[in-house]
Order: structure tokens, then sequence, then C-alpha cells
């Protein structure tokens, strides 16, 4: 079917996609580690051979450390929640009940919301200490208000951003549910199977690969987590919520210090790599499936 | 007697989801509710609030003070724009990889991919000085561009799995019976191809809309989109509750009834077809 003639014509076809990634993939990299080997600030003129000075600056900033770790915080503690509700949600779901399809509307509803918008919205109407929803609740029950945002900025954070991402999660796993082989269920029920059994035995191994997918996605996504920390807390207080691609922000565009938010933003690649090693197996595997 | 507890099971399911559904909607409820309060009603207690009067105030407000239109109008250029840009030049490579492919296409295909695993902050400072050097900065057609760039290997991937679906034999059978390429393209192909890329279009002007790196870091005020507008309400004017629920119903309301539309291909989209 494929000849010569239609072989070339896909290749034209393909052409343009291919060149405009290969640009944006290789000039603005090429560049990040072009300058990250400058001494380079937009605020004094010229710039000049660093070596790694720029990375060893940036990787020995005590700034650093916490936004490393914060990011891993914070990709964990999202994960955590979001893979765990999601599986209990998606269960639940499954079941049969009256208005299951209005109840996933609402589910599925915060996916859709900005992330300027739901950290606003819970930073102010929910967690702000003096008129927020919380802060009533404490305070009808006698208590004081908690201050989320200043007393544990990441651990709020966390909340706001697995809230987001909990939608996702529960999607997913639900369509997988879905795709469970009834029969094999009702089987293994007929053989006497009690409902752990069946739910370790055969929900849970079916249940593997979605929850692995979840977990790669989520977390290319939320090793980026940038505007719910710029509305919220801008890092703050001091590095308590800083990860890294807002430090590489602060650096670079806050700071105007080009040559060491370049060498940052290095790092936040090699990091993002290392996790994209792994999803790029588990999805290439599935292609050939 | 089966029956029975059948019955009560699903009415205790029913109630268990219904408030988890409620809980998790809730903030996004409660956004609206209070977007129709006047500001001294909105930081009143949640009952007394609830009770107060009901009034359009706030949306007027945000109207005439924050040149909401503009902003709202920037988002769907933006969205729409890098969508359509997208998929004239995803389709084409999606439609080769899918009815040609060749021993390259599965690699070319992951190495799209891997261009998505770049973290953004990777080339935030080349790119914003690429902006500024262009006169790129805060304009449309500079971020239609990047976010074409940033959401293409979704647009492609998305497109080749519904494109793969589409049996070979029924071109085979269409040439049999002697359709040209032309006639092939026109009667036999787009038809079986249009509610992918319908899905594919829809789903990446979600994700284009709620885009919120590029979008904050590239614009200030002329090109700027929803994003960014809600974004000045962080602080101090924030703490008019009933403003920024109104700003932010608005910029949620026409991709939250979307979104509802896509869940599918949502999954399908975001997963690279790994879950469908």
């Amino acid at each position: 079917m494929a000849t010569a003639h239609s072989r070339t014509a896909a290749r034209l076809m393909v052409s343009p996609a291919v060149i405009l990634l290969l640009i944006w993939m290789v000039v603005p990299l090429g560049m990040t580690i072009y300058f990250s080997f400058l001494r380079y600030n937009l605020l004094t003129p010229g710039t000049s051979f660093a070596g790694f000075d720029n990375y060893y600056y940036f990787l020995t900033n005590a700034a650093f450390w916490d936004s490393l770790f914060n990011t891993i915080a914070l990709v964990v503690g999202v994960l955590i929640i979001t893979v765990f509700g999601g599986v209990a949600l998606a269960l639940l779901l499954d079941q049969p009940m009256w208005g299951q399809g209005i109840v996933r509307i609402l589910v599925i509803a915060p996916f859709f919301v900005m992330p300027t918008v739901s950290a606003l919205v819970w930073k102010n109407m929910f967690m702000n200490p003096v008129n927020g929803m919380f802060a009533y609740i404490a305070k009808s029950f006698g208590l004081q208000p908690y201050d989320f945002l200043s007393q544990s900025p990441l651990a709020s954070i966390i909340l706001i951003v697995a809230w987001a991402w909990l939608p996702f999660s529960t999607l997913i796993l639900l369509t997988a549910l879905q795709s469970l082989d009834r029969e094999q269920q009702e089987a293994a029920e007929m053989d006497g199977a009690s409902i752990y059994a069946r739910f370790w035995h055969l929900t849970v191994p079916h249940l593997t690969r979605s929850i692995t997918v979840v977990i790669l996605i989520q977390t290319i996504f939320l090793l980026s987590v940038f505007a719910e920390i710029l509305v919220t807390t801008n890092g703050g207080p001091g590095t308590a919520s800083t990860n890294i691609p807002y430090l590489v922000y602060a650096q670079s565009l806050l700071s105007f210090d080009v040559g060491g938010g370049s060498a940052g933003g290095i790092v936040a690649v090699i990091l993002a790599n290392i996790v994209a090693i792994f999803l790029m197996r588990m999805i290439g595997k599935n292609l050939d499936a | 007697m089966a029956r029975k507890s059948e019955n009560s099971h699903k009415l205790v399911v029913t109630c268990l989801a219904w408030t988890i559904g409620f809980l998790i909607f809730f903030p996004i409820l409660w956004t609206v509710l209070m977007s129709f309060k006047s500001e001294a009603d909105a930081i009143k207690s949640p009952f007394a609030m609830l009770s107060s009067a009901w009034t359009l105030d706030s949306y007027a407000e945000v109207q005439s003070r924050s040149n909401y239109p503009r902003f709202f109008m920037n988002s769907v250029v933006l969205s729409i724009g890098s969508t359509v840009l997208a998929l004239i030049i995803a389709i084409p490579a999606a439609w080769a990889m899918a009815f040609v492919p060749g021993r390259r296409t599965k690699d070319l295909l992951m190495w799209m991919l891997s261009t998505k695993m770049m973290p953004a902050v990777g080339v935030l400072v080349p790119m914003y000085l690429i902006f500024r050097d262009f006169g790129l900065l805060d304009t449309r057609t500079g971020l239609v561009i990047v976010l074409t760039l940033v959401n293409l290997p979704i647009v492609v991937w998305m497109l080749y799995t519904y494109f793969k679906e589409i049996p070979g034999e029924i071109l085979e059978a269409a040439r049999m019976d002697g359709a040209n390429l032309r006639s092939e393209i026109i009667y036999v192909l787009t038809p079986m191809a249009v509610p992918g890329i319908a899905s594919t279009m829809l789903l990446n002007v979600i994700l284009a809309w709620n885009e919120a790196f590029w979008t904050l870091q590239l614009t200030t005020s002329k090109a700027a989109p929803l994003t960014q507008f809600i974004a000045s309400y962080s602080s101090p004017e924030g703490l008019f509750y009933a403003k920024l629920s109104a700003a932010s119903t608005m910029a949620i309301a026409p991709i939250l009834i979307l979104g509802w539309f896509s869940q599918k291909q949502l999954v399908r989209g975001l997963t690279f077809g790994a879950v469908k």
C-alpha cells in the first residue's frame, strides 16, 4: 500500500511539525545552556565567561536545597492525596447510584478551573484568617483561626493543587475501572471469592497500569507548579513555599540574573528528565501493545 | 430480600457520593454564589451571606473598572488561535504517521512526547529575551506561537490515536470502487476523522485557556488573558470578595461548560492514549 510516492508525501506532511518542535527544543535550550556559563545580569552591561560558577552558586545556595525539598514535598504530597483519594472516589463512583452523571460532573469540575482562580479562591475565601470560611468554622467552635498560608504555606499549596488534580486521577481511574471485565468479577464472586479478595486480586492489578500513568503524568505537571505559588505566597515566607520553577523565575526575572537563572533552569531540566525517562518507557511499551 | 439490600446499598452509595461530590464542588459553588452578593455581605458569616440580598453589582463593577472584555477576548484569541494553528500543523503529520507508518514513526512520536517533558522554566530566560528582542512581549502573536508549540505534541498524539482507529481497509475498498485520492479524502476519510479532530480541538482549547505559566510570564496588559487578569487580584484587591468572585466566575464559566463535554477526550489526550 505504501509506495515510494506516498512515502515522500508522508515525509512532507510530517516535516513541518518536526521542524517546528526541533527548533522549539534546540534553540531556547541551547541558549539556556550557553547563558548558564556566562556572568550575565540584565542590570549590568556586558557578559563574561563564568565556567561552572553559576551552577556552583545555584547549587550551594540554601534556597536551592529548600526549594528542592519543597518541590519534592509538593509532588509527593499531591500524589499521595490524589492517588489514594482517586482510587477511593473512582471505586465509589463505579457503584450503581442515582444521579451518577451529575456527581461525575461535580467531581470533575475543579480540573477546569484555571490555576490562578483556584489559588485565589482558596486563599481568600477559605484560608483567609479573618474572613475565610475556615476561620468562621474555627471561631464557631471557639477555636483560634489558623493562618494557613503563613503558618503552613507549603501544606496549604499542596491542598490547593491536590484539589485541582484529584478530578484528573479520579477520572482516569474511573475510566480504567469501567473497562474491568464484569464477567470475570462475577465468576470470582460465584466461586466464593470475598469482596476483599476480588479487590486485591482483580481490581488492584487491573488498576496498576493506570495508577502508574496517573503518577507519571501528574509528576510532569506538578514539577512545574508555578501560578498557584505566585498568587498565594510568592514563595514565602522566606523560602518556605518556593519550588524550583519559582526559584528560577525569582532569580532570572526578579533579580535579572540571567546566568544564575539559566543554571537553575538546566538543573530543573535534568530533574524533569529523570522522571521523564520512566514515563517514556511506560508509554512506549503501551504503544507496542 | 436480595433486592432490598441491593437498594439500600444503592442508597448509601448515592448519599456518600453526592456528599463528596458536593464538597469537592463547593469552592466553585461558593464563588458563584458570592459573586451575586454585595461587598459588605460577602464578608459576613456564611449563613448571613446566603440570606442577604442578591445583586449583579459586582459584575457591573468588574466590567467597568478592569476592562474585562479585553482580557476575555485575549483568552479567546489565544486559545482558539493556538489550537487552530496547532491543528493545521498536526493534522498532516498525524495523518501521515497513522496511514503511512514508517520504521521511524514510533521513535518520532516518542521524541515529540519528550519535548513536552521539558519544564518551561528550563527555557524561561531565553524565551523572555527572544520575546523582548523581537518586540513580542505582551503581544498576542508571540503567545499564540508559544502556546501552539507547547501543545503541539499533545495535539499530534491525540490525532494520531484517533486516526489510527480508522480502518485502512476502508481506503482500499474505496480505491477498488474507483475513488481517486481527492474523493477518498473528501468522502471517506474526512467524515471519519472529524469527531477525533473536534475532540482534540476541544481539549486543546481548554488546556490553552488555563495555561498559566507562559501567559503570566510573557504578558502584562495588552495581550494578557484571563489568567493574568485574575492574578492581578492577588493583592490587595483579592480582599474584595464579591468582585474577585465575579471575575473568577466569568473566567471559569465558559471552560467549565466546555470541559463537561470533554471528559472522555480529557482522559485520552492527557494520557497520550495510554488510557482510553
